[in-house]
């Protein structure tokens, strides 16, 4: 049997301004499972491409069962036996599991795809995997979970002995996470290796063999889960001493500020999304909307910032309806939105520092006077957010574009705190940033709270909702399973409701 | 199909060989015409259409069916005037099919340039190009393909002479939807092609050369649109005009949509378009009505607009999920 099942030696990357990957070595072994660690652009994903022949290393090689190997695309990357689960799936939504499975290796009778022996052929490997699956269910039925499992059925189905896996549990409830590790880990008794991508520790310590800790595109660490614990993993990750635990004081709620009464709200399709929901927040309190993503979360956000038009339902600010009312008349209510894809929604990527700081406020003074900019109002603005909220910047007239994604979060935060606000919708707002700007965003939403905002939290992070929440919300199929208070919670309890169930 | 739309299928063509019951027993010589014509519009539709078809399942819109059918006519016809080979010009036809299938794809595809604007340079050329060498004195010089009965099958009475005796393009063409329908639906070229339609990345993983077979399907593409245009300059009309392809490529693109991007689909719409293009012949033939021939001619974009407007109605069918894009890797 190899030695290195797969490996990296001395690998260098470098892209326009970046250098990616400086002098990585890895070596999977057979039967193991090695954790590849890192914050959001530690490198990760550059070298897992690497090794799967999506990019060439500009220096060193990729070893694939003890020989060098220069892999000149993802197909002789599967050749070889590689097989990998990328974090977006990858698979044709309106095309059948077992198409899906057989794509790019469809076994052949007269010409033609033999779909009775694929069929036979994706049985008898879930079969012999534990990996139950409907074969003939139409991929865009499927659930997110489910989807994972066809991505992992491809790769066996092509005869891999290394499985590559990139963030695969950001989508599944906490249940479903611990039940693929638990497949993971009996792949492995076959003498399959495994690479498994991540920024979660605790999921690390759960299932690793060996793990590498990259940063800014260098292997700081490598060590074992009986050496280490989380905190010494998120220090070897940041480089410096975390606070893993968000510190903050008791929620002294007052007065309701939003009110929600039977929301309905119809997604892109046309199909119900929300389906008559009721929640109230109050002023000086988080709650916490948690749930796997696509369950509703972005349809309600969407409609309380009037981006979206419910069908059925009223909603209301400080007993001010709110139905209807168009985002800008929203905002001047005292609503701050940090948006869920904030290169979508966030920023204009285009405009200058400064003009993004004033995108909720350019039409009002003293921004503009009678439809004219004011230039060095603007600037000062945009230098007093830059320096309150810690935008790394060389300068306000950079483009928005130039900026890390946690400084343009922490951009788009300071942009919406700086009037006064009562109610703030944050939706994923610490989604792939880095440490130190997610401590410091948090630290913010806390403030705001301490402040009398009411704080409407949507996160499929739910270490992020158990930490920040006064009350927790969680939404399944657009419904509110249950609404428990952040000391009653547990991830095991959350969990259980993000996948329907109720006891 | 959802049962409710089958049972309005079943329903629709019943009531439709009922009606052609009632027409045939009034006046069977004008029914067999009309129904003839239908046939004779829908082939080039059903070859337009199903041009379209390779194209959108890849990802690739193709609004240049137009201009295919115009100069490959022009083609075709050109090379059987000198060649003296209805033969040779079909296959001239369809050469020049490919030849603007090949110049989309590597402009929507290689270039990445914008598809529609691809598509309208094709129309554009098409036009301008077979405008200029037109050659008024030029004729075909032997006669265009003529009626082959299909034996005993050709007697019945009207389907005989509506399905059974026809030149051999419509039976070739009827012949290309049983084998478009196979290749798409259940060969492996098929199956890839509808993948890097709707999920080219998708495709790329497993290590489909999206860029290539898109490049292959929109050039073999275009040879189905110059088949329609050897149709329609050597079988349908005997001639070359100029503008003779009439928007009926566009027509196709309506077609494509409203049979849902299948070939059998396409079809039966092809008939459905065909009829009323046959319709409208026949009422400026009799000069039913008492109006400017102008406006009995409007009669099949009419309906299509009316159509497609309603086509939604019929239940909608998705777009494949990366119609329009280019494809960049990673």
């Amino acid at each position: 049997m190899a030695e290195t099942l797969l490996g990296a030696y001395k690998v260098r990357k470098e892209f326009p301004g970046v250098l990616a990957n400086d002098d990585i070595s890895i070596s999977l072994r057979p039967g193991r499972i090695l954790a590849l660690l890192g914050e959001n652009g530690a490198g990760k994903s550059t070298l897992v491409n690497i090794l799967f022949g999506m990019y060439r290393p500009d220096d060193g090689h990729v070893i694939i069962k003890d020989e060098v190997v220069d892999l000149r695309g993802p197909d002789e990357a599967i050749s070889r036996g590689i097989g990998m689960v990328h974090q977006h799936f990858q698979l044709v939504p309106p095309m059948r599991v077992v198409e899906n499975i057989v794509l790019g290796a469809e076994p052949t009778r007269h010409g033609l795809v033999d779909l009775a022996e694929a069929r036979r052929r994706v049985v008898e490997l879930s079969e012999r995997y534990g990996l139950e699956i409907d074969p003939d269910a139409l991929v865009e039925d499927l659930p997110v979970g489910m989807q994972q499992r066809v991505e992992i059925l491809k790769a066996l189905y092509r005869d891999a002995d290394v499985l590559i896996l990139d963030e695969p549990t950001g989508v599944l409830t906490p249940q479903e996470a611990d039940h693929l590790l638990g497949v993971l880990r009996e792949l492995t008794e076959t003498g399959l290796g495994i690479v498994f991508i991540t920024h979660k520790l605790r999921e690390v310590l759960a299932i690793a063999d060996d793990i590498v800790v990259l940063r800014n595109g260098q292997v700081v660490g490598e060590t074992r889960p009986s050496d280490t614990d989380e905190s010494g993993l998120a220090e070897m990750m940041v480089g410096r001493n975390v606070m893993l635990q968000v510190e903050k004081s008791v929620s002294r709620p007052g007065e309701p500020v939003l009110e929600v009464e039977e929301l309905e709200v119809k997604d892109d399709r046309g199909q119900i999304a929300l389906d008559g929901l009721s929640f109230e927040v109050r002023a000086g309190e988080i709650l916490g909307v948690a749930g796997v993503e696509g369950n509703g979360q972005r349809e309600l956000v969407e409609a309380i910032t009037g981006l979206r038009v419910p069908s059925v339902g009223v909603m209301k600010i400080e007993g001010e309806e709110l139905t209807g009312e168009s985002p800008r008349q929203i905002t001047k209510k005292g609503v701050a939105h940090i948006p869920e894809d904030r290169e979508k929604h966030g920023v204009v990527a285009i405009y200058s520092l400064a003009e993004n700081t004033i995108l909720n406020r350019y039409h009002r003074k003293p921004f503009s006077i009678r439809g004219i900019l004011r230039r060095d109002v603007i600037r000062l603005h945009a230098q007093d957010v830059v320096d309150e909220f810690d935008v790394r910047t060389p300068s306000i007239s950079v483009p928005a574009s130039s900026l890390s994604g946690g400084n343009k979060q922490k951009l788009i935060v300071g942009r919406e705190f700086s009037d006064d606000i009562k109610l703030l919708i944050a939706a994923q707002p610490t989604r792939g940033i880095d440490i130190g700007a997610i401590e410091f965003i948090h630290r913010r939403i806390l403030e705001q709270r301490d402040k009398g905002a009411a704080v409407l939290l949507v996160s499929a992070e739910l270490d992020e909702i158990l930490g920040l929440s006064d009350r927790i919300a969680v939404l399944y199929d657009g419904k509110i399973m249950d609404v428990v208070d952040a000391q009653d919670a547990n991830r095991e309890k959350i969990g259980l409701l993000m996948a329907g169930i109720t006891d | 199909m959802r049962p409710r739309q089958k049972q309005l299928l079943y329903a629709g063509l019943t009531a439709i060989l009922i009606l052609i019951w009632i027409f045939y027993s009034a006046d069977d010589l004008q029914t067999t015409a009309v129904l003839a014509g239908t046939v004779r519009a829908a082939t080039l539709l059903a070859l337009g259409a199903m041009c379209g078809m390779i194209g959108e399942r890849s990802g690739v819109v193709n609004i240049g069916i137009e201009g295919q059918f115009l100069l490959s006519a022009f083609a075709a016809f050109t090379i059987t005037s000198m060649t003296g080979s209805l033969f040779m010009g079909t296959l001239a036809g369809v050469g020049m099919g490919l030849i603007m299938g090949w110049l989309l794809a590597a402009m929507a595809v290689g270039l990445k340039v914008d598809q529609i604007i691809a598509g309208t340079v094709l129309n554009i050329s098409a036009l301008g190009l077979t405008s200029f060498f037109y050659d008024r004195s030029r004729s075909l010089g032997i006669g265009k393909y003529t009626n082959i009965d299909l034996g005993p099958l050709a007697d019945l009475p009207l389907v005989g002479t509506v399905f059974f005796s026809r030149p051999p393009l419509t039976y070739l063409t009827m012949a290309l939807l049983v084998v478009v329908h196979i290749a798409l639906f259940r060969s492996v070229w098929g199956m890839r092609t509808r993948a890097i339609g709707e999920h080219p990345g998708a495709a790329d993983t497993v290590g489909i050369d999206v860029l290539k077979l898109r490049y292959f399907n929109v050039t073999i593409a275009g040879g189905l649109a110059g088949f329609g245009g050897s149709y329609l300059a050597l079988e349908a009309v005997g001639t070359f005009s100029r503008a003779m392809s009439g928007g009926r490529g566009f027509l196709a693109l309506a077609v494509m949509i409203f049979g849902r991007r299948t070939p059998f689909g396409a079809y039966a719409a092809a008939l459905f378009f065909g009829f009323t293009t046959a319709l409208q012949n026949q009422f400026q033939l009799n000069n039913t009505f008492d109006i400017p021939p102008q406006f009995v001619g409007m009669l099949p974009f009419v309906v299509t607009i009316v159509v497609v407007a309603l086509s939604g109605l019929f239940g909608s069918m998705r777009d494949p999920a990366a119609l329009g894009q280019s494809y960049e890797k990673g």
